[in-house]
């Protein structure tokens, strides 16, 4: 007889790393102790994306949210909800507005204005079981594309709910799969990308950790269409759990002849390899990721040709994203038209982003595409941290811009966020406050980009790096008007001659600082302040002496000897001296000492 | 070892599964379905509340009614336990008192499936908070 209650627990890495394997064990034992295990069951899940409070452990059919939960609170959850149905109210998400307990989480704002379409099976079914895979019609729309539609068919569907790629570009999918269909060859690939190397964002991670058969059906579905018998997956030796998840799912499929010879009985011979990546970004990119699977190193080359024509092993190759894929089945499941009345005119269903940075609210979220980023931040994310003032939101990553308050209200989509000046990119989004200087960001992102660039061509190799010294300059005090005249045209240089999307992107954080933030840059350059109080070497600790008694407490404490001054004396900051670690103001009583 | 061999098969195969995972899915919609709350407190649990609400989910599965069935702390009744309240869509929620198994069988054919009343009804006195 089925279990009564479920009680699904994250084991999503977040979650992981705070024990919810353990949790689950001791779960586990406690039901069995207090003879329950009959009666309800123990689910490791994928990520519920509330991973700002996780471990999280749900309670079905109540669907009771629980937050935070530890190994130590196996026992009273098992003795309290599940043999009484109390629930246990100190484990509850307490609204941050006034502090009572949400039970569950369909109240809780995080949630209310989510859609979750790639992330359909996070959180709900165990990820290293195929059978709760198949009870919630998983490889059906595989059959389907067997029996009833046929490839062209299932190319128009797509076409019809106007998928686009999730991976960065928007490319359309059905019409990426139609070109690779039409190239005539011996041997044709598709390509799963899951390197996913812009920072901060894990949605490719969590759907591969939490919903590994839905990548491989899509990919199934995929080879049928274009006309390959061999997948690929492109994916970086850093998740190690994902990797897991995958293979299991892997061995899984091919048992049950969801994927080998004759799959379904449609004749269609389908396998999935796994790759894996070291973890470089510009491996992500398609034709550099490509050269990396054929051993070669991972260097971008020019399009055209492009992969559709001339791919893995100069054959038809289909790249596309984790998430693209992840939609594929619901969408021949569901139909065309239930997928692509949510979203905007040209960009249909949801996007997952990784919202991090200064909001209240941190996680994994899926929204309708049209959603505001206004309603992203304030709702979803219940505002910035601390009562602090907005200033920034950067989408896009490292190839990404910055978005101010005056676009808080434009809706995603692809083509507004490139009006605005930013991207949607891979579906990072980094929210900043007022204590974070633009100048100091653009900085950040341009590092990684230094770091990252292959080195293939100069205007990225060089140029890069040049931009980065200048913005080292400026957050010192010492850049000049020119330096900023040269961002400029450096950065608009490197954008036209840069040979793949890595370099042709990369000045978009520092160009779309200075528009939005041109204040910001002044003050740096003309009055060498930084008004958020962040680029240290332009800030100057002074001794108030109104205030100074001459206790010496901050002379004691200084670590580089910079004070100096006697006994009932005002004490003196040598400026040469000081390294501005702040440590006199944090040990003055008196107030004395100020910082500029 | 399970190899499935064409879409009907899959069919097959998804339409048994489903019920393991599909209390999953209802959970998130039960204003749709009939639900049925087993009051589960310490002297609910010694009076037979268990047995009770194990009646119900099995029973209800294998007749075909779409229904979800939680349980709940102490109602407050526990002179006439095991107690349940049970809501069809689109009526008020009524308790019943006693809810042995041969009374939950009562209680799905009669009033959940005929919509006829039964005896054991426990007068309302009190306003559900949620
Ligand atoms: C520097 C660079 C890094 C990229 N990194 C990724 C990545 O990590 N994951 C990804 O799916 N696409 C990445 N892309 C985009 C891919 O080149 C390609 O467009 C994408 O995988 C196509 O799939 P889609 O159409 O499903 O989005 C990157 C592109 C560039 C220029
Ligand atoms: S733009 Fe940068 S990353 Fe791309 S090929 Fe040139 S050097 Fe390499």
């Amino acid at each position: 007889m089925a279990y009564k209650m479920h009680l699904l627990v994250c084991g999503g890495t977040g979650c992981q790393a705070s024990e919810s394997a353990a949790l689950v064990e001791n779960l586990k034992k406690e039901l069995e102790e207090q003879q329950l295990d009959s009666f309800a069951q123990v689910v490791m899940t994928g990520c519920f994306g509330f991973c700002e409070k996780g471990p999280i452990v749900k309670i079905i059919p109540d669907n009771t949210f629980y937050t935070q939960v530890s190994p130590e609170n196996a026992g009273v959850i098992v003795s309290e909800h599940v043999a009484k149905g109390r629930r246990v109210d100190y484990l509850l998400y307490k609204n941050p507005e006034d502090n009572t307990p949400i039970a569950e989480s369909k109240n809780m704002n995080f949630y209310k204005k989510q859609i979750r379409i790639a992330l359909r099976n996070c959180g709900i079914i165990n990820p290293e079981n195929i059978e709760e895979y198949i009870a919630r019609d998983g490889y059906l729309a595989l059959g389907k594309v067997f029996q009833e539609l046929g490839a062209e068919n299932t190319i128009q569907v797509l076409k019809d709910a106007g998928l686009r790629g999730r991976g960065g570009a928007g490319f359309p999918t059905a019409i990426k799969w139609e070109l690779t269909r039409k190239n005539e060859a011996d041997q044709k690939y598709v390509v799963c990308n899951a390197d996913e190397g812009d920072p901060g964002a894990f949605m490719d991670r969590s759907i591969l950790e939490g919903d590994p058969h839905a990548v491989i059906e899509a990919m199934a579905i995929n080879g049928y269409c274009v006309g390959a018998t061999k997948g690929l997956i492109y994916i970086r030796a850093e998740y190690p759990l994902a990797i897991q998840r995958l293979k299991i799912a892997l061995n899984q499929a091919r048992n049950y002849g969801l994927l080998g010879n004759d799959i379904l009985g449609s004749g269609f011979d389908f396998d999935i390899e796994l790759r894996y990546g070291a973890g470089a970004f510009v491996c992500g990119e398609e034709t550099a990721l490509i050269h990396s699977m054929e051993g070669f190193r991972g260097e971008p080359t020019l399009k055209p040709p492009y992969p559709a024509q001339s791919g893995y092993l100069n054959k038809p190759t289909n790249v596309n994203n984790v998430e693209t894929l992840a939609n594929v089945p619901v969408i021949i499941n569901k139909g065309p038209e239930w997928f692509n009345q949510i979203g905007t005119e040209k960009s249909k269903g949801t996007k997952v982003f990784a919202l991090a940075g200064k909001v209240n609210n941190v996680g994994l979220i899926e929204v309708p595409m049209g959603i505001t980023l206004r309603e992203v931040i304030f709702e979803i994310g219940g505002g910035i941290k601390n009562n602090k003032k907005f200033k920034a939101v950067q989408t896009g990553g490292p190839s990404g811009g910055c978005l101010t308050e005056k676009d808080l209200d434009i809706s995603i989509d692809y083509e507004n966020l490139i009006a605005a000046g930013s991207m949607m990119g891979s579906g990072g989004m980094i929210v900043m406050d007022e204590d974070d200087c633009m100048v100091d960001v653009a900085k950040y992102f341009l590092d990684f980009t230094v770091e990252e660039s292959c080195g293939k061509c100069a205007p990225c190799r060089i140029g890069n790096k040049r931009l980065y010294e200048l913005l080292d300059k400026i957050t010192k005090g010492k850049g000049t008007k020119q330096d900023l005249e040269i961002l400029q045209n450096l950065g608009g240089v490197i954008k036209d001659t840069s040979l793949c999307g890595l370099g042709q992107s990369s000045p978009n954080p520092v160009l779309s600082t200075m528009r939005n933030f041109e204040d910001e840059y002044h003050a740096h350059v003309h009055d060498h302040k930084c008004p958020s109080g962040v680029c240290k070497s332009l800030m100057t600790y002074e001794i108030i002496p109104d205030n100074c008694v001459g206790c010496t407490a901050c002379v004691r404490v200084c670590p580089v000897g910079a004070i100096t001054g006697n006994k009932k004396e005002v004490h003196l900051i040598s400026a040469e001296l000081c390294i501005k670690c702040g440590a006199c103001m944090e040990r003055c009583k008196f107030d004395a000492i100020t910082v500029n | 070892m399970t190899r499935v061999k064409n879409l009907d098969d899959l069919r097959k195969m998804r339409d048994q599964l489903q019920s393991k995972t599909n209390l999953r899915d209802k959970s998130e919609k039960p204003e749709d379905m009939v639900q049925i709350k087993v009051a589960m407190a310490t002297c609910c649990i010694a009076s037979g509340s268990r047995d009770t609400m194990n009646f119900f989910v099995d029973e209800l599965e294998k007749r075909n009614i779409e229904a979800i069935v939680t349980q709940t702390g102490c109602m407050g009744y526990c002179y006439a336990e095991p107690t349940v309240e049970v809501t069809v869509p689109e009526k008020e929620p009524i308790i019943f008192g006693n809810v042995d198994t041969p009374k939950a069988d009562e209680i799905i054919e009669k009033y959940i499936k005929g919509g006829e009343m039964v005896d054991g009804i426990i007068p309302v006195n009190y306003q559900k908070i949620d």
